[in-house]
């Protein structure tokens, strides 16, 4: 018996395999190992580059959180800046005030503590920023899931510039 | 006249309360007056809305047809004035982000569906010119214009419902709504004969 797909099972087989790889079923081929961190849309916006490191940012209250780490072999980096800034209880984006910057530890992790981020511009959101030059340039804009929250975390995987 | 109160009561409680509600905002102590101002005005904007489609039925109780007409026509304007107004300040509190929505990347979701809502009030605003009013006609400019509202109606509510911001929930989704309702009823519903 010949087959001969008629137009309904083309139609099925067709969604299934965009579905399938619509939900991530087909791996890609992971050859480089870990992927770096791409840089999220808006992650940019209100950015005033050299922020100082601080201790803390403001009066505190807040905790971001997160991690560096060397695209490929997942090696966590040391030493490296990375810029925070939000619109929170004690300032706009764009202030001055509502930036700051800490370095990462040996483990590759960084912890800041600044003022409490509320929602500004539809979503509670915070503002992360590599860009030191040893390794590409990443912004991330993450999203609290509540805006209740005390602590918000980001991961950056940084590629070699 | 009992009846005109209470309609007249319930249209003034639907536009005042979110945005009085939003006047209690616990996010205003954080905010420059500029930044209170953009959201003012787009609460206010929205919650004019629901007028519009009552004055396009002529149900208002003490409005003639004119009079009807009047206020459908000074609504639309002061929304067009509104949105203007809330995107303008938006754009003084924080310029790239207002950029990536115009620009359709923005990462909120509720953006794009502000600005489509927002191209779709100049486009009913341009649809009220005089020469385009001649242009077409009665029967065409009808359905034009029921189009660009529904984007208009649709729109706003998928905006704000997605937004986390000064509106108050129970009154947001109050307004919610109550605009899509009456909406609704004025599209499929409240003309079977065309009021002009």
């Amino acid at each position: 018996m010949v087959y001969a797909p008629n137009r309904r099972r083309l139609m099925t087989v067709a969604a299934a395999g965009l579905a399938s790889a619509g939900l991530g079923l087909t791996v890609p081929a992971r050859a480089q190992g870990l992927a770096p961190t791409p840089t999220m849309r808006g992650g940019s916006n209100n950015y005033r580059p050299g922020a100082p490191v601080v201790d803390r940012i403001g009066g505190g209250g807040f905790w971001m959180t997160g991690t560096v780490r060397r695209a490929g072999d997942g090696a966590p980096l040391e030493g490296q800046r990375i810029q925070i800034w939000a619109h929170t209880t004690e300032g706009h984006e764009r202030d001055a005030h509502s930036h700051g910057a800490t370095l990462t530890d040996a483990n590759g992790e960084f912890r800041l503590e600044m003022p409490q981020i509320v929602p500004a511009f539809g979503q509670a959101h915070g503002h992360l920023a590599y860009d030191s030059g040893d390794f590409a340039t990443v912004f991330l804009r993450p999203v609290m899931a509540r805006s209740s929250d005390t602590t918000l975390e980001a991961h950056f995987v940084l590629q070699p510039a | 006249m009992l009846r005109a109160i209470a309609i007249w009561g319930a249209v003034g409680c639907v536009v005042l309360v979110p945005v009085i509600a939003a006047g209690f905002s616990p996010l205003l102590q954080w905010r420059d007056a500029t930044y209170i101002f953009a959201g003012i005005a787009g609460i206010a904007a929205m919650a004019i809305m629901p007028l519009q489609p009552l004055a396009a039925a002529g149900v208002l109780p003490g409005l003639s047809a004119y009079g009807s007409r009047r206020l459908h026509r000074a609504v639309g304007a002061s929304l067009f004035i509104g949105v203007v107004a809330h995107v303008a300040a938006l754009w003084i509190t924080s310029p790239p982000d207002v950029l990536d929505a115009l620009l359709f990347r923005s990462p909120a979701l509720f953006s794009p569906f502000g600005v489509i809502a927002m191209a779709a009030v100049f486009a009913a605003a341009v649809m009220a010119t005089p020469p385009v009013r001649r242009a077409l006609r009665w029967r065409q400019w009808r359905r034009i214009h029921r189009g660009v509202t529904t984007v208009i109606v649709a729109g706003t509510i998928a905006h704000v419902a997605l937004i986390e911001g000064t509106m108050d929930v129970v009154s947001k989704t109050m307004l919610c709504l109550v605009l899509g309702a009456l909406t609704g009823w004025s599209l499929f519903g409240a003309s079977a004969a065309p009021h002009r």
